[in-house]
């Protein structure tokens, strides 16, 4: 059978300018982790309804596992592997850490991008706020009442640096 | 610790040397059957190992669940690991550093008592001698074996034992690489392999031009009787005929399940093999209560899908699963394969939460399979949502039907249990069966053995819990096993434990009602093990638990009690719910007894974690047949807990340092079970007596 013409999109990825063939439809996670190597964002269900897959695009929490990844083209994408570059998901992720937040951890990943858009939105969430905020994720180890207090210990503690976006 | 009586897994893995090695300058090799699930065991293993070594965590690289290297230790299951791993290591560490203490005295002419160690270096007076395990490594000769005749340390004297650390492998997870579905090799080939739709069912005639033309890229379909598995280089483009495949696959034969596979009464009318386990005494006079409970079908519902990879190169097979149990895989795989199992390596990678048999073991034959079929090649195979909550093996549905009479004081009299259980154990190389679903659906596969019950030994299958732990004089206890159960059922977190938990707490609460008294003060009269009646004190002092509660008014508290396989930890746990037409579990307390507890924080997650996971179990989760099939295909056909939904929980562990430590993965399932459903029988002023507590249930209580 003859394969079908490439499409190429650019955008950005962690600050980096990317360009991939996303023809076909092709999602947006499987680029991520299959073309560009980024397994921090991972496949649970393929539905949007986990969001194992949950990344950041301009910002806004996007499932990364349905979305084709034309509809990305020349915007700007964040995946966990954004913890180097970015003092709060470095701050959430060592809260979730402070706090051993995790079982097999295979949700979380997803979560702390969720939890990122929430800081940048309300810097100091309340209970309510987070649990609305993760509502759509989910957890099968039963992680979730360390989850909740891990994000608000990683708001209070960029409180205190004064550093919250 | 009574050092001649080995634990099992070192009377199986007898020489030092398959434990632990001084391989490189400054570093040991732990190594441990014991597997990765989630749940923290490679960290509580690593503190234990270190404490008997005195040497620092960090200095630990552990090997786990790899059939080239490492100790046989078959499952990593049934909540055995601290007691069976973590304790040959405790005897294997404390024998090595014996054996260096007595090489470095002889070499200093001292005494052994004369020295100590400090991170691995051994001192004489708090002052360096020069010798360290390394120094020394070359002069010892681990490949001997475990005499058990070095004392372990005394809990007082422990440093890292009994003292929260943090998981070693949670940093790697917040990120990229840690799981065997990030695993990249050189010349992958992606494969997905369609479910057969029942147990037997044939594959009809399938149009191969239409899996190709919703591929993109080039890919191929193999098919060897009602297997087929598409394969290409392009991951997307074989999910895309996969996904024609699963929507035009015709089957037909096999054992189709009926609709009320998990009800009750279907249950109890099965033909059933009968076991007394305990004979009890005759039946009193007076006026018999009975009731039955049950619950049904409940998927492992991991969040990721399994996956496995394999290479055949002509001669050797390596396979990298998520198996619960490496060397009883590779036994299966090679059975089935036609291989000599030493030409499979099997190797562990770690996953998803496990919480029982779930995909793993099947999704490696799939890549076996597969990788034998292309030599050279490193097959890669995923499984999809759908597969995972309706292909991997389901926990077993269970009727346990509860009879006494109300004797002097309201106490039990003539109690009787009786459980119809499909079964908890079909995993791989169980029962003398291969057990893989992938080998079940090829041409010419071997007709299925019937499979038995899990055994006594391993704390039984259908019956675990099944002995109330009340003073009822004699039980009489009775299983009725359905062997040929149509749907594929498997050990799921806690086994039968959760049902009959679920049924004698529920049970011994209405009798408390019949005879008038408070649930609590009804159970602390009845137990005698004083370990038990504390946790139930512990738990009531910390939920404020009052016996003047009012009843019928939507919102009330319930106890719930076990000791898990009446062997491992206690925990007696009190829900809080509130109800309308729906339950929400507002709290939860808990007191465990679980001995000396090696990594307190740890085990308060994985305890917190089973709580919040029973709690879904009893409020929403059972898979319904229809057509044959699983309905259970997507999340939004199988909910689980959310965020919203999860109880605030609070956790007390009793202080029992100078206990030995009993095993805690899985003591939450039936107490939270049994609290939340004793909590609701108050708010509501009924019984619901079967699982799940579900909306529809409620409302046709309320009616
Ligand atoms: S993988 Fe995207 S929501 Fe589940
Ligand atoms: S930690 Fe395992 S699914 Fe959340």
């Amino acid at each position: 059978m003859s394969e079908a013409a490439p499409l190429m999109v650019r955008f950005t990825v962690n600050g980096r300018s990317v360009e991939v063939d996303a023809a076909g439809d092709v999602p947006l996670l499987a680029v991520l982790r299959g073309d560009l190597g980024l397994t921090g964002s991972r496949f649970g269900c393929g539905l949007e309804q986990c969001g194992a897959c949950m990344v950041l695009v301009d910002g806004a929490p996007a499932y990364a596992c349905s979305r084709p990844a034309w509809s990305v083209a020349d915007r700007s994408v964040a995946t966990i592997e954004d913890v180097g570059r970015d003092p709060v998901l470095a701050a959430l992720k060592q809260a979730f850490l402070d706090e051993q937040a995790g079982q097999c951890g295979y949700c979380l990943s997803g979560i702390v991008m969720s939890a990122r858009a929430l800081l940048a939105r309300e810097p100091s969430p309340d209970r309510a706020a987070v649990v609305a905020a993760l509502d759509r994720h989910l957890c099968r180890c039963g992680v979730h009442n360390r989850i909740v207090r891990a994000v608000q210990r990683a708001a209070a503690h960029l409180a205190a640096e004064g550093a919250a976006a | 610790m009574i050092a001649n009586q080995l634990p099992r897994s070192l009377a199986d893995n007898p020489r030092l040397d398959a434990w632990i090695g001084f391989d490189a300058p400054g570093q040991v090799r732990i190594a441990t059957g014991k597997v990765e699930l989630g749940q923290g065991v490679l960290t509580t293993i690593a503190q234990i190992a270190a404490e008997e070594l005195d040497v620092a965590l960090r200095r630990l690289r552990l090997v786990s669940g790899d059939t080239g290297e490492g100790p046989n230790e078959g499952y990593t299951a049934g909540s055995y690991s601290v007691e069976n791993s973590g304790g040959a290591l405790r005897i294997v560490c404390a024998e090595v550093r014996a054996l260096f203490l007595e090489r470095a005295a002889t070499l200093l002419d001292c005494a052994a008592q004369e020295l100590d160690v400090e991170d691995g270096a051994f001192r004489r007076d708090g002052r360096p001698t020069g010798f360290d395990y390394w120094r020394l490594a070359g002069d010892i000769d681990l490949s001997r074996e475990a005499t058990g005749g070095a004392a372990p340390k005394p809990v007082a004297a422990y440093r890292l034992v009994g003292h929260s650390q943090p998981r070693t492998d949670l940093p790697d997870k917040i990120g990229g690489g840690a799981f065997i579905h990030d695993m990249r090799m050189p010349d992958l080939l992606h494969a997905r392999v369609l479910r057969q739709a029942w147990r037997g069912a044939e594959l009809g005639a399938l149009d191969e031009r239409a899996l190709h033309r919703a591929a993109r890229r080039p890919i191929e379909i193999l098919r060897e009787g009602s297997f087929l598995a598409l394969l290409g280089a392009d991951e997307a483009s074989v999910e895309a005929a996969a996904a024609v495949a699963r929507e035009k696959a015709a089957w037909s034969g096999g054992e189709r399940p009926p609709d009320e596979a998990a009800e009750a009464g279907w249950l109890m009318a099965q033909p059933a093999a009968e076991r007394v386990i305990a004979e009890g005494e005759p039946a009193e006079a007076g006026e018999r209560i009975e009731a039955t409970y049950s619950r049904g079908f409940i998927a492992h519902a991991s969040i990721g899908p399994s996956c496995a990879l394999a290479h055949w190169d002509g001669t050797r097979l390596d396979v990298w699963t998520h198996s619960q149990g490496v060397y009883p895989l590779r036994q299966s795989l090679a059975r089935a394969l036609g291989l000599d199992p030493v030409a499979v390596a099997v190797r562990h990678r770690q996953a998803a939460g496990c919480y029982g048999h779930n995909g793993a073991d099947d999704a490696a034959f799939d890549a076996a399979l597969l990788a034998m079929r292309r030599p050279g090649r490193t097959v890669r195979v995923q499984w999809t949502r759908a597969d995972e909550l309706t292909a991997a093996p389901f926990g077993a549905p269970m009727a346990v039907r509860l009879g006494a009479a109300l004797g002097p004081q309201g106490r039990p009299a003539g109690w009787s249990l009786d459980i119809w259980s499909a079964p908890h154990g079909q995993r791989p190389g169980m029962h003398g069966a291969v057990n893989l679903i992938g080998a079940e659906a090829l041409s010419g596969a071997p007709s299925r053995v019937p499979p038995g019950d899990v055994p006594d030994a391993n704390g039984f299958g259908s019956a675990r819990n099944a002995f109330a732990p009340y003073d009822l004089r004699a039980q009489r206890i009775v299983t009725h096993f359905l062997a040929g159960h149509p749907v594929r059922t498997s050990s799921l977190r806690g086994l039968g434990a959760f049902a009959n938990v679920f049924a004698i707490e529920s049970f011994i609460d209405e009798l408390a009602e019949a005879a008038g008294q408070d649930p609590v003060a009804y159970r602390l009269s009845l137990l005698p093990d004083p370990r038990a009646r504390a946790t139930i004190e512990a738990v009531a002092a910390m939920a404020g638990w009052s016996p003047d509660a009012p009843a019928g008014e939507g919102t009330a508290k319930g106890i719930g009690f076990s000791r898990y396989k009446n062997k491992a930890a206690y925990m007696a746990a009190i829900a809080e719910v509130e109800l309308d037409e729906e339950v929400r579990v507002a709290r939860l307390w808990c007191a465990v007894d679980a001995g000396l507890v090696v990594n307190p924080d740890g085990a308060a997650n994985q305890v917190e974690g089973g709580i919040v996971q029973a709690t879904s179990w009893t409020l929403k989760e059972s898979v319904r047949f229809r057509e044959g099939r699983a309905g259970c295909t997507q999340w939004d056909t199988y909910p689980i807990l959310r965020f919203s939904e999860v109880p605030a929980v609070e956790i007390r562990f009793m202080d029992m340092a100078s206990e030995p430590p009993l095993g805690l993965g899985e003591v939450a399932q039936g107490p939270t079970a049994a609290a939340i459903g004793n909590a609701v029988a108050r708010a509501l002023g009924a019984r619901i007596r079967d699982l799940p507590l579900s909306r529809e249930r409620i409302i046709a209580a309320l009616m």
